[in-house]
C-alpha cells in the first residue's frame, strides 16, 4: 500500500509491502536515519518522534496508520543552525555518544514549545521515557533547567 | 649550532583545561551524525545469525537448505564455510566463529545469512534446521569451581601469613550479572575490495585485535582486511570482543557484495559479554585500633561458557580484593569459572567493582564491631603514596590522595532530611513521606589504571599539519566518552595551535592505540599524541630557527617568519608511540608491579526507603575522585554522573536473571535501567595534584566513578533499613520480607 504524509514540512510517501514502523520506514525508506532504533519495544525513547501533536515512539507505531498525518522527526526540529534546545544541550555536556540525543531533543523541542519555563521535575518527567545511559542525566537536567531560566 | 631559546606554548584556545565543547555535539544533535547503525551501501546485503535455542547440545545435523531456497538469499554459512582459524578470542582463541559440534550457551550463533532485506535475512536465518541433542548445563559456579572447570586461578599471598587481630568480621556476598546496555547494539558493514580483501567498518572498542581476529578466520593476510573506526552509541566494555566482525566479512567475501548487519536489542544481550556474577567470602582481622591485621578473601567469578576477557577480570578482582586500604597480611583465592552461562568480560570497573561491595560492606562491619566511625576506620587505614598495595606488595609510586577523597567527601553538605522531590515509588504516591527511611552510606574504591601483569600497554599516534592547522591521526575508538575532544586539547595545548581536529583512522593507516577500556586512552593515547605534538612543534622550530609555533605560523621574536599555509604545504608530520611505566607478570604468590596507575574515588548515598513496598529511591550521590588532572572538567564530570548511575543501577534494578543457562530477560522491558526520574542528584570534587604519568598529569576517569557508587547506595540502604543487604542489585523482597 502507499502511504502519503506530511514530514516534517513537506509531503512524503511510504511504500508499504509488510508489516512494518514507521522508525523502519523513516530510517530505510525515507533516508531519516536521525531517529534510532536502540530497544524497538517503546521503552528507551531514542526514536521518539511528534505525531500529529504527539510524542511517540515511532518504533511502537504502524508505518501504515501515518496516512494524511504529520510527523516530525528530529531532522524536522529547527532550521538554520542549532534551536535553544540543541544549544543549551551542546554548552552543558549533554551530548555522549548522542544515540539517545535525537529522542531528547524532539521531547525536548515538545515539552518547551509547551512550556517555555519548565520546573525540574516537569523536565524529569517529560523526559521519563528517554533513557541515556552515558551522562546519567545530570548534564541533561542542568542544561534544560538554564534553559527554563532563560526563557522566563 | 645550538638551539634557540623557545617558550613553552602559550595558553590556546581549546587547549587543555578548558571544558571545550564536542566537535561531534552539533551533528548529534542534529541526527546527521553517522552511526555503525547508520552505515549503507548501493547493492548492500542484510544479514542475520541463526543462534542456539539450548545452553548446552550436540549439533545432530544443521540443514541449511529451507533458508537457501527463500527467495532473495544469497547465502547461508555454517561453521564449515569459515575459512581460516575455526575459533576467536581477545585473550585466549577458544570461541568458535560458528558452533560445529558442541553448543556452549544460549545463543551461540551457527548459521550466518545474507539476503536481500532484513526481514528476508531473518526468516531465512530462523528457517535453518538444526538438530540438537540437548545436553545438561553446568550452570552452578561452585559446581564448576569443584570440577576445576577454571579459565584461571588467582592464588595470592603475602606478609605473615599466622598474622591475627582480636576483632573479626566475616561475610559472604553476592553481585549478579549486570548488562552495559548501551544504547546503539552491534552494528557493521563489511565491502569485499575486489581483490580478494575486505573494508570492515563495525562497532568495536580494539580496532587492531578485533583486526587480528578477523585476518585470522578470514585465513587471509594482514593487509588484506581493514577495520575502520565507526560511529559508536556507547560501548562501557561490551565492544571489546569480536561479535559480528567475523561474521559480517565472511559473508561479505562468499557474496562479493557488501554486507550490512545490525543485532536488535534481544540479540545484543547474547551477542556480547557481561559483568561477571560474583560470590565472595571474606574474613577481616582488625587490631583494637582499627588498623587491618589480615585480609582473607575467597572470590569466584563466573567466566560463562568461553574465557573473553576473565582472566583479566579475576585478577582485578582479586588484586583489588583489600581496596584501598593498608594491610600487611594477605591471603586472597579467586577463581574465574567456565560453565554454560553468558560468556562474561569487560564492563567499566572490571573485576574492582564486584569486590568493593564486599569489601567496603566489611569496612562498615568492622566499624560496627569496634564501635568506630566507618569515615575514621577507612582514614585510619587509608592507602596513600609510598605505602605497599595489601595484595601485590608494589610501592605506590604515584599520587593516591585517599585521605583527600575521604575527607573531602565526609565534608560535603548533606541534603535536608525532607529534601528530595520524589518519594519511593514516584509518581504512584504508593507511601507516605512519614512512612519513608532514608539511610545514608559511603564506600571508596581503588582501581587501576592501564593495562597490568606485564602486558606491553602502547598507543601510537601521528600529528600533521593540514588544512589551516593540525590533524590527530590515531586508530583509538571514540564511544561518546570524549576522546575526540581531549586529544584535541592535548594537542593544541602542545603545539601552540587552536585548529586541530581528530581523525579517527584504519588499521591499515597506524598501528594500534590499544583498548578504549582500562580508563586508559586520555592517559595512553593522550600521551602518544603529547609526544608527537611535542616533537612536531620542536622540530618545526628547529628547522626554521624560530621561538614560537602559533596559529600564524613559526614566530623570531614576535615575527612571523614562516606561515601556516607555508609550513602546511611542507607536510610537516611525526608519528609517536607512548608506553606506560612497564608492569611485571605476577609471581606464584602474586607478588610483583603489576600495577603502572591507581585512581581512588569515594561516594557517599542517600536513600529513601519504603520498607513496606522494599522500594528504593536514590536522592543523592556525592562524590570526591582522584582525576590528576582535569583536561575537560565538563568531560570529567559527564564520565562521574554517567559512572555513577551505572553503579546506582546495579545497586538497585540491573540484573541479567539466568535460569539454566537461558537469560529471561534480554529486553528492555524487563531488564531495568535508572531513567531520568531515578538519577539522584550529584555533587562532584575533583582531587587534583600533580605527578601521574599521564599527558599534564592527567588519570583516566571513566571507571572510578563505577566502583565504590554501587556499594555506598547499599550501605544506606543498609543504614536505613537495618536489613544486612549482603546482594546486590537489593530486590523490593530483600528489604520488605
Amino acid at each position: 500500500m502507499i502511504v502519503e504524509f506530511l514530514l516534517n514540512g513537506e509531503p512524503a510517501t511510504a511504500r508499504i509491502v509488510s508489516p512494518v514502523s514507521l522508525l523502519d520506514v523513516l530510517r530505510d525508506q525515507l533516508e531519516l536515519p536521525g531517529s534510532k532504533n536502540a530497544c524497538e519495544q517503546g521503552e528507551c525513547g531514542s526514536c521518539s518522534v511528534v505525531l500529529d501533536g504527539e510524542i511517540v515512539c515511532s518504533c511502537l507505531v504502524m508505518a501504515a496508520d501515518v496516512g494524511d498525518s504529520e510527523v516530525v522527526t528530529v531532522e524536522g526540529i529547527g532550521g538554520d543552525g542549532l534551536t535553544p534546545v540543541q544549544r543549551a544541550m551542546h554548552h552543558s555536556g549533554a551530548v555522549q555518544c548522542g544515540f539517545c540525543t535525537p529522542g531528547i531533543v524532539v521531547v525536548a523541542a515538545d515539552l518547551f514549545a509547551r512550556n517555555p519555563n519548565p520546573t525540574t521535575l516537569e523536565i524529569k518527567e517529560a523526559l521519563a521515557g528517554n533513557i541515556c545511559r552515558c551522562t546519567g542525566y545530570g548534564a541533561i537536567i542542568r542544561s534544560f533547567e538554564k534553559l527554563a531560566r532563560e526563557t522566563s | 649550532m645550538t638551539a634557540p631559546s623557545r617558550v613553552r606554548p602559550a595558553r590556546v584556545a581549546g587547549g587543555v583545561g578548558d571544558s571545550t565543547l564536542r566537535p561531534d555535539g552539533i551533528p548529534k544533535l542534529e541526527g546527521s551524525f553517522e552511526y555503525a547503525q547508520d552505515l549503507w551501501q548501493e547493492g548492500a546485503l542484510w544479514g542475520a545469525t541463526t543462534r542456539s535455542p539450548h545452553a548446552h547440545a550436540r549439533i545432530v545435523a544443521v540443514d541449511v537448505s529451507p533458508a537457501l531456497s527463500i527467495g532473495g538469499v544469497h547465502a547461508v554459512l555454517t561453521a564449515d564455510d569459515v575459512p581460516g582459524s575455526p575459533t576467536f578470542g581477545l585473550e585466549h582463541s577458544d570461541q568458535p566463529v560458528l558452533a560445529s559440534d558442541v553448543i556452549n550457551y544460549w545463543g551461540e550463533p551457527v548459521a550466518l545469512v545474507a539476503a536481500e532485506d532484513r526481514d528476508t535475512a531473518r526468516r531465512a536465518a530462523a528457517a535453518v534446521k538444526v538438530r540438537y541433542e540437548i545436553l545438561e548445563p553446568l550452570t552452578d559456579p561452585g559446581e564448576a569451581d569443584t570440577r576445576d572447570e577454571a579459565f584461571r586461578r588467582i592464588r595470592i599471598r603475602r606478609g605473615d601469613q599466622e598474622a591475627s587481630g582480636p576483632v573479626v568480621v566475616e561475610g559472604y556476598y553476592e553481585t549478579a550479572m549486570q548488562d552495559q546496555a548501551p544504547l546503539g547494539t552491534e552494528a557493521g558493514l563489511a565491502v569485499p575490495d575486489g581483490q580478494g580483501g575486505v573494508d570492515l567498518f563495525a562497532t568495536s572498542q580494539f580496532l587492531h585485535v578485533d583486526h587480528e581476529q578477523v585476518v585470522a578466520s578470514l585465513g587471509l593476510s594482514a593487509d588484506q582486511v581493514r577495520a575502520h573506526p565507526t560511529g559508536i552509541g556507547g560501548a562501557f566494555g561490551s565492544r571489546e570482543d569480536v561479535n559480528l566482525h567475523i561474521h559480517l566479512c565472511m559473508l561479505a567475501l562468499r557474496t562479493g557484495q557488501p554486507v550490512k548487519m545490525v543485532y536488535d536489542r534481544s540479540e545484543s544481550f547474547t551477542g556480547h559479554v557481561h559483568r561477571h556474577p560474583a560470590r565472595m567470602w571474606y574474613r577481616h582481622e582488625a587490631n583494637r585500633d582499627g588498623t587491618l591485621a589480615r585480609v582473607e578473601a575467597r572470590i569466584l567469578l563466573d567466566g560463562g561458557a568461553y574465557a573473553s576477557t576473565t582472566p583479566a577480570v579475576l585478577a582485578n578482582a582479586s588484586y583489588f580484593a583489600v581496596g584501598p586500604y593498608k594491610c600487611d597480611s594477605v591471603a586472597v583465592d579467586g577463581v574465574g569459572t567456565r560453565t554454560n552461562n553468558p560468556p562474561c568480560g569487560a564492563m567499566r570497573g572490571f573485576g574492582a567493582v564486584q569486590v568493593c561491595f564486599a569489601y567496603e560492606t566489611q569496612m562498615d562491619r568492622l566499624a560496627d564491631a569496634l564501635s568506630m566511625d566507618p569515615i575514621e576506620l577507612r582514614r585510619k587505614n587509608a592507602l596513600t603514596t609510598g605505602d605497599h598495595f595489601a595484595t601485590t606488595g608494589q610501592i605506590i609510586e604515584t599520587p593516591l590522595p585517599t585521605v583527600e577523597v575521604l575527607e573531602s567527601l565526609a565534608a560535603m553538605p548533606l541534603p535536608a532530611d525532607s529534601e528530595s522531590d520524589l518519594l519511593p515509588g514516584g509518581s504512584g504516591l504508593t507511601t507516605e513521606a512519614r512512612h519513608v527511611m532514608r539511610g545514608i552510606g559511603y564506600a571508596i574504591g581503588i582501581k587501576n589504571l592501564g593495562f597490568s601483569e606485564g602486558f606491553d600497554d602502547y598507543s601510537q599516534a601521528r600529528v600533521r599539519l593540514a588544512g589551516s592547522g593540525a590533524v590527530v591521526e590515531t586508530a583509538a575508538i571514540e564511544v561518546g566518552q570524549g576522546l575526540v575532544t581531549v586529544l584535541a586539547q592535548i594537542a593544541r595545548t602542545a603545539l601552540g595551535i587552536s585548529d586541530v581536529t581528530v581523525e579517527h583512522v584504519d588499521t591499515s593507516r597506524i598501528d594500534s592505540a590499544g583498548s578504549t577500556s582500562a580508563s586508559r586512552q586520555t592517559q595512553v593515547s593522550g600521551g602518544a599524541v603529547l609526544k608527537a605534538a611535542t616533537t612536531l612543534r620542536d622540530r618545526i622550530l628547529h628547522h626554521h630557527d624560530g621561538d614560537d609555533l602559533t596559529d600564524q605560523g613559526v614566530l623570531r621574536n614576535g615575527d612571523v617568519i614562516v606561515t601556516m599555509g607555508e609550513l602546511v604545504a611542507d607536510d610537516w608530520q611525526e608519528t609517536a608511540t607512548f608506553r606506560h611505566p612497564p608492569t611485571t607478570a605476577p609471581d606464584e604468590y602474586g607478588q610483583g608491579k603489576l600495577h603502572a596507575d591507581f585512581a581512588v574515588a569515594g561516594h557517599r548515598a542517600v536513600v529513601d526507603v519504603d520498607p513496606e513496598l522494599g522500594l528504593v529511591r536514590v536522592i543523592r550521590v556525592d562524590t570526591a575522585q582522584d582525576v590528576g588532572k582535569a583536561l575537560n572538567p565538563e568531560a570529567v564530570l559527564g564520565q562521574i554522573e554517567g559512572g555513577i548511575m551505572q553503579g546506582v543501577g546495579l545497586a538497585v534494578m540491573e540484573e541479567l536473571v539466568v535460569e539454566e543457562g537461558i537469560i529471561r530477560n534480554p529486553n528492555f522491558t524487563d531488564y531495568l535501567l535508572p531513567t531520568i526520574l531515578d538519577a539522584p542528584d550529584v555533587e562532584a570534587l575533583l582531587i587534583e595534584e600533580d605527578g601521574s604519568w599521564g599527558p599534564f598529569g592527567a588519570k583516566g576517569v571513566g571507571e572510578p566513578p563505577t566502583i565504590s557508587s554501587t556499594a555506598a547506595v547499599a550501605a544506606a540502604i543498609r543504614a536505613a533499613t537495618g536489613k544486612a543487604i549482603e546482594r546486590v542489585p537489593v530486590r523490593p523482597q530483600d528489604i520488605a520480607l
